[in-house]
């Protein structure tokens, strides 16, 4: 071999696809998830119990539907509980998703690559999460499509000055946006399945799924110029999905929530949970499918690094409440940050300190961002703390407002659990569902990351 | 079928007379085979009006009706004429057009004048008449409750004797046969056992009764009795008396444990009088209120001096009092220890201003305090100046006695056929007469009751009793005002009165006729006017009182030669203290299956659905007790388990409680709600008990309270000053909370409002906190209730409440109540932010809710500063209920499930009123409408109308610089607005 040798990397961190693959074994190794015959045993087990999972969601919104929402631990003052505290956590989540694939991928950041496809396919799921929660929660949820402009014979239109229409237009278009921005990355990897499946059934679906990609230079050239464009619109979303989400609560008057630093304390608080959530949705699944070569060290410590710089505009979003509660000089405020300090939830209050700000100083450390099993602990702890700090933003501002004769008290009734661990259900069905038809990482992507995509150039 | 058939011969033979004479045909017509099957399917005598009835059968019966449309169409009018209180529309009732009834409702000693609104036959709802001496107007939590108990789905419905239902003829025999053997012994073994006695027409009846059968017995009882103040009385001006004061002249009050201002007939006028003191401006000065009490009332709240003392202590400082205004024959001044200062001011004020105060002492002070209280009226001019001594009803008499009486002769085998109406002595009676056991004892038990009760259960017959909406009746208040009792309704059940159960005793042949009690009190009123008996009774219908009974309780002075006793004191034990008290949502029980008063928050401890066994703070520390902790009573080897409630305020070293609860029969609402209190109340102290014993059982129990917190944590919530400050510097006011930002301070383009501005103004000063504007709101607006455990997970319903604070330290704090309906706030937060437009404004300023628009996502509510707006979290309307659909508003939407709710104004009331004044061509004048909650309000606290009208009543109050908005530093705009209290302390007081 007369060729030069490969230029070593000059930083020494680990790689982002470890050595010795080529264009073969990394298409090999992803498809082979989806391809093989026999299920893994783990993969029913695991399908099974998320199914259960979900059977108590749709047990749970059954009931809800015949009985009424009283069956939850909602009440005056305390309108919003569990259902919009969740929904904002699975919109948060879903984050990560849209930040990996999109403003990632603007930036050239090549390590987001092996995290991408699954990151985004979370972020679908997220968000289906999170849109039963607005519907469901509806005192009468089957005229929800009331809040959707469209021409009826009442000659009504939504109120356009309501958050809650900003939202049903920011999160359906971040709903779209994600999908088409999920299927467009798809199509090139479904053509492989479809070229590579022995099975009859598995060409057809594949086949069909990958509307005629036959990876012709046009194709390359069509398709690169439409995911820059989606990601393109896409990275606005990151920004004003959660921005708008969070006009639910700044626009309105309450203690708590009237407060201009809500959109990007809500962006950066989404951010953190969302990458969180990848982080511990992709230690198991890498251990479990042995895809350690492509979800490599160098992809958890990049993750870790997210969580902490996000973790600490978190945190300076929760001094500067209580500074501006002090400075602001608004007695309703500076009370309402005593409470949070001392009332009766000042329990879930600091524990939501200890989750999102103490604990994750951690991941200042290096050992601990190599420490699998640390990263993978620090990831549910910070899942646990922003579903926490919502809980707090909407329960603890409501529970005591402006006039101390109608403060009340709240907790989750079972109905507030079996919904909240049923959303799980659903959203870890549709993942396994997932991991097993599609490729879980993106495999033409991969494949630009291995040596033999390095371009040499030939002497003259 | 051949109902057809039947209905055209009927329309044809009626087509032929005129509607009045075959208004008197009918019960011959209805003898005809095919019309009283046709009624009999289409009335079944037990079932409400129209219950049942198909499609078909409704149109059939139309038809009928239209043809019969001379004899008053399909309603359940009462068979006789009754008159409306406005001018009839000429054609008898107009759909979707209320007709107004006067008519009254006795409760105690008292009378409610009320006006009934008819919606198509059906009493939907009380207002109080205006005319009327007892309630100017005013209504309270009873008299708005009571439209409820008449279609109370649990009401006795059918005559019932060993647990089979059985016809009234049977009933009847069983009477005549017991009665014929009466008559030969003079009637020596007949006890008639009835509530206090308040009906002139019935007394009539009972002398008649004794006058044929000389050794029947009659017997009052009712557990909240005035035998105390009989007693005092009777020592004091030696002979029997009643109490009865004027507060308009008192230019100061002082009430022994008197609770004046609160629940029942007699504190309506009271209030009212008391509030037009109150208010600052007035030609004469504000009065000065002092309360010595245990347990805080709404008077106690009102009081500018509360003295929060133990019952049994009451009686040494009202003798500290006497002393100090020199009252006869009282000389040694008991040593008034540490209420020496209040006992000094009283005195000097008393002094200073004589003829022009009132002293009262409650029912549950033991005679001398009433005594005490005649001896200081009389020392200070105040008899027949502000207070006067009235010939008590029906000679008044002691009731606990006569109680006891006839448990003896139950025990001597002396009786042999007991009659008890409406009394429920099983629950009630002093619990050392064991009156359930001996009344099993005697041969033959009647029970005529509106509910199958403790005692009904007891007895061999019961019989259901009729409402007072739906029976002839006549009522006498405590001045002698009395009101004719008109039906609004035919009976729903099968029901009979007093009058007629009476009469039917009195039939000397089987055969005879049972008279009608129309027929009874008819002809009693026209022995008692000569002349023009028509026009007269018309009258007496139409105004609701009878001409010339006004202030006609003869006045009974003190014989000059009659020397004023003392009654002798009761020496109390010691020990922890234990007083009775009415309830202030189910009074002694009777209202206990009344599902709006049961979720009426207790003015003082804001419970619903409970009593309490209710203790000072510092008690509670001493004790080791929590709120909610269960603990066994024990008084006099009795006992009864109880859940702690810590009020702040009350005396220490005492516990209160509220009968009326524990009930194991009478309803679905009332079993099995709180603790019967009666089980551990004796004849010998029955109100006040000392030696109570508390022992802590370890469990726990769950109360259901509206409001948790209790202290305005610094906000200006309440604003307030004392009268001196006011006068001093009137911005005293404004200064307390941050200044509102100006009309141009907002993003919003300014909106004009050039026609009507409707706005309310609450005067804090006369709100007593006694809550008739929650029940008249929940009667109005078909408000649901929703139970103690969804009042416990903070989900009521009622669109206007009554907060309550506590102000300074917790054993003698400052109380405070305020109602918070709606704000319609010109820049409504909740508008904002409703996703679909179902809750918008008006353009003359309301804030108005779409319920078929609601989606229900509650945005709203949490928008809302205020907290007022309600949501359907269930189904909580009763849509299947088919009684209780007839008290229902018709011009008020019943929600359904998911959609939120709130206070409207009344708009309904607003719409009539502006249709009224478009038909005539006109603007709506000041006083046209009426809020439901400002309607009921005895104390007129609540203003309502035309803000744009600088001559309007709402203007010119809010015009006051005591005039705030809540929390109007938001820039909500509420249309709602505040008038500050204003306290009238003593000088002295007040220094130390």
């Amino acid at each position: 071999m007369t060729s030069p040798v490969l230029k070593p990397r000059e930083d020494r961190r680990p790689p982002i696809i470890a050595p010795g693959h080529t264009f073969e074994t990394v298409t090999d190794r992803i498809s082979r998830v989806v391809l093989r015959k026999k299920t893994p045993r783990g993969w029913i087990v695991g399908f099974a119990l998320s199914f259960a999972l979900m059977m108590v969601l749709f047990y749970t919104i059954g009931a809800l539907l015949i009985r009424g929402i009283g069956l939850w631990g909602i009440n005056i003052p305390v309108g919003w509980g569990f259902a919009i505290v969740t929904f904002v956590w699975w919109i948060g989540i879903g984050h990560a998703g849209t930040l990996i694939s999109a403003i990632l991928l603007l930036l050239r950041q090549e390590w987001r690559t092996s995290i991408n496809r699954f990151a985004e396919a979370m972020t679908l799921f997220a968000v289906a999460c999170a849109g039963i929660y607005p519907v469901m929660h509806l005192g009468r949820p089957w005229l929800a499509y009331w809040l959707f402009p469209y021409p009826n014979t009442m000659g009504m239109w939504p109120n356009f000055r309501s958050p809650l229409i900003w939202d049903v237009f920011a999160v359906s278009t971040y709903l779209t946006v994600s999908l088409m921005f999920w299927y467009v990355g798809l199509i090139p990897d479904l053509a492989t399945l479809r070229d590579r499946s022995d099975s009859r059934i598995g060409r057809t679906v594949y086949g069909m799924l990958a509307i005629g990609w036959r990876g012709s230079a046009k194709h390359w050239h069509r398709y690169e110029t439409a995911y820059l464009l989606l990601a393109g619109l896409a990275t606005p979303l990151v920004v004003s999905v959660h921005t708008i989400v969070s006009f639910d609560f700044a626009v309105s008057m309450l203690p708590g929530w009237h407060a201009t630093i809500f959109p990007p304390y809500f962006v950066a608080g989404a951010i953190y949970s969302g990458f969180a959530m990848v982080m511990t949705l992709a230690i198991p699944i890498r251990r479990f499918y042995g895809l350690e070569d492509f979800i490599t060290m160098r992809h958890l410590d990049n993750m870790a690094r997210v969580m902490l710089a996000t973790g600490l505009i978190v945190a300076y979003g929760y001094a500067m409440e209580t500074f501006m509660a002090w400075y602001g000089g608004n007695p309703y405020e500076e009370f309402l940050i005593l409470n949070r300090f001392t009332g009766p939830y000042r329990l879930q209050y600091w524990l939501l300190i200890t989750c999102n700000v103490i604990l994750p100083q951690v991941l200042w450390l290096k050992p601990i961002r190599m420490n699998v099993a640390a990263l993978f602990i620090m990831s549910l702890v910070v899942n646990v703390g922003m579903w926490l700090e919502r809980y707090i933003i909407v329960v603890v501002s409501l529970h005591r407002d402006f006039l101390p004769s109608s403060w009340g008290i709240y907790a989750g009734s079972v109905y507030d659990w079996s919904m909240l661990f049923g959303s799980m259900g659903l959203f870890l069905t549709l993942l396994f569902l997932f991991v097993r038809f599609l490729p879980m990482i993106s495999i033409f992507e991969m494949r630009t990351l291995v040596p033999e995509a390095e371009v040499k150039e030939e002497p003259l | 079928m051949s109902g057809a058939l039947d209905i055209e011969a009927i329309r044809r033979r009626l087509a032929t007379g005129d509607g009045r004479r075959f208004w008197r045909s009918l019960e011959e017509a209805a003898g005809t085979p095919e019309l009283a099957a046709l009624l009999e399917q289409d009335f079944p005598r037990q079932v409400a009006a129209g219950l049942g009835v198909g499609r078909r059968q409704f149109l059939q019966l139309m038809g009928a009706s239209l043809a019969l449309a001379g004899l008053g169409a399909c309603t359940r009018q009462p068979q006789q004429e009754i008159v409306p209180y406005a001018k009839a529309p000429e054609d008898g009732i107009v759909p979707g057009e209320p007709l107004f009834f006067a008519t009254a409702m006795p409760l105690d000693t008292g009378v409610y004048g009320l006006l009934a609104e008819s919606h198509m036959g059906r009493p939907t709802k009380l207002e109080g008449n205006p005319e009327h001496p007892a309630s100017l107007g005013g209504t309270d939590v009873f008299a708005q409750a009571s439209v409820l108990g008449l279609y109370d789905p649990d009401r006795s419905q059918v005559v019932r004797s060993a647990g089979e239902i059985r016809p009234w003829s049977a009933f009847f025999q069983t009477l005549h046969a017991a009665m014929q053997t009466q008559r030969t012994k003079d009637g020596v073994g007949i006890r008639i056992l009835t509530e206090t006695l308040t009906s002139t027409t019935l007394h009539d009846q009972i002398i008649a009764f004794n006058s044929e059968l000389h050794s029947a017995r009659w017997i009052e009882y009712e557990p909240i009795n005035r035998d105390n103040a009989l007693l005092g009385l009777q020592a004091a001006i030696g002979t029997d008396a009643a109490f009865y004061n004027r507060l308009e002249g008192a230019d100061v009050i002082v009430a022994f444990d008197a609770d004046l201002l609160g629940s029942g007939p007699n504190a309506l006028r009271d209030t009212r009088a008391f509030s037009g003191r109150r208010r600052p401006g007035g030609r004469k000065p504000m009065s000065r209120l002092y309360v010595a009490e245990p347990m805080p009332t709404v008077t106690g709240a009102k009081a500018d001096h509360r003295l929060a003392v133990r019952a049994g202590d009451v009686e040494a400082i009202a003798r500290a009092v006497a002393a100090g205004v020199g009252a006869y024959g009282v000389t040694a001044a008991a040593a008034a220890g540490p209420h020496a200062q209040w006992v000094e001011a009283v005195v000097k004020d008393l002094t200073a201003k004589r003829n022009s105060t009132v002293v009262v002492a409650g029912p549950a002070q033991p005679p001398a305090v009433h005594a005490l209280v005649a001896l200081i009226n009389d020392a200070v001019g105040n008899t027949n100046a502000t207070v006067a001594n009235v010939r008590p009803f029906a000679g008044g008499r002691e009731q606990v006695a006569a109680l006891g009486k006839l448990v003896e002769d139950i025990d001597a085998g002396k009786v042999d056929l007991l009659i008890i109406a409406e009394s429920n002595p099983v629950l009630t009676a002093p619990v050392d007469f064991r009156f359930a056991e001996r009344l099993q004892k005697v041969p033959l038990r009647i029970r005529l009751g509106l509910y199958e009760d403790e005692t009904s259960r007891l007895c061999h017959w019961h019989l259901p009793a009729v409402h007072y909406l739906e029976s002839w009746s006549d009522v006498r208040g405590i001045d002698g005002t009395t009101s004719i009792i008109q039906p609004l309704i035919a009976p729903l059940y099968d029901g009979k009165t007093v009058h007629e159960l009476l009469a039917a005793c009195m039939r000397k042949d089987e055969s005879d006729r049972v008279p009608t009690s129309y027929e009874i009190v008819r002809d009693y009123w026209s022995r008692q006017r000569a002349g023009d008996s028509t026009a007269f009774w018309r009258r007496a219908l139409h105004d609701g009182i009878v001409e010339g009974t006004t202030g006609a309780a003869l006045r009974v002075d003190r014989d000059v030669e009659y020397l004023p006793k003392m009654a002798e004191s009761i020496p109390l034990g010691d020990g922890l203290e234990i007083t009775f008290r009415p309830d202030p949502a189910v009074y002694d029980g009777r209202f206990a299956n009344n599902a709006w008063l049961q979720e009426l928050p207790r003015p003082m401890t804001k419970l619903t659905w409970d009593n309490a066994a209710c203790i000072a703070p510092v008690t509670a520390e001493r004790l080791g007790l929590a709120s909610g902790d269960v603990v066994e009573l024990r008084l006099e080897g009795r006992a009864v388990r109880a859940p702690i409630w810590i009020v702040p305020g009350h005396a220490p070293e005492a516990v209160t409680v509220h009968l009326g609860y524990g009930r194991e029969h009478g309803g679905r609402v009332a079993e099995g709600v709180g603790f019967n209190a009666y089980a551990i109340r004796s004849s010998t102290a029955p109100w006040i008990a000392r030696g109570l014993q508390i022992h802590k059982t370890g469990e726990h129990h769950e109360f259901a309270t509206t409001q948790h917190h209790h202290d305005m944590e610094g906000r200006d919530v309440v604003r307030g000053a004392t009268i001196a400050e006011y006068q001093r510097d009137p911005k005293v006011i404004r200064e307390q909370g941050e200044e509102a930002p100006g009309a141009g301070e907002t993003l919003y383009p300014p909106v004009r409002y050039d026609g009507y501005a409707w706005g309310m103004a609450i005067d804090l000063n006369a709100c007593t906190g006694c809550s008739a504007c929650v029940i008249a709101c929940q009667a109005e607006n078909n408000i649901a209730v929703v139970g103690k455990d969804q009042v416990s997970r903070g989900r009521e319903m009622h669109w206007i409440r009554v907060d309550r604070y506590f102000e300074g330290s917790a054993d003698t704090p400052a109380i405070h109540h305020q109602p918070v309906p709606c704000m319609h706030c010109e820049d409504a937060p909740c508008e904002v932010v409703c996703p679909v437009n179902a809750t918008t404004h008006s353009n003359e300023g309301l804030n108005q809710m779409v319920y078929n628009r609601c989606v229900g996502t509650r945005y709203c509510s949490n928008n809302c500063p205020y907290k007022v707006r309600r949501f359907n979290f269930y189904l909580y309307s009763d849509w299947s209920t088919e009684s209780l659909k007839l008290q229902r508003n018709p011009d008020v939407t019943v929600r359904s499930r998911g959609v939120m709710e709130k206070c409207t104004y009344c708009v309904q009331r607003i719409q009539y009123a502006k249709i009224k004044a478009e038909e005539d061509d006109r603007t709506v004048r000041d006083g046209e409408i009426t809020p439901a909650c400002a309607q009921a309000c005895p104390a007129e606290a609540i203003v309502f109308g035309n803000q744009n009208d600088p001559e309007s009543r709402v203007a010119k109050l809010k015009a006051e610089p005591r005039n705030y908005g809540l929390l109007a530093e938001l820039n909500t705009r509420p249309r709602t607005t505040y008038l500050a209290e204003l306290r009238n302390p003593s000088p002295d007081l007040e220094k130390a």
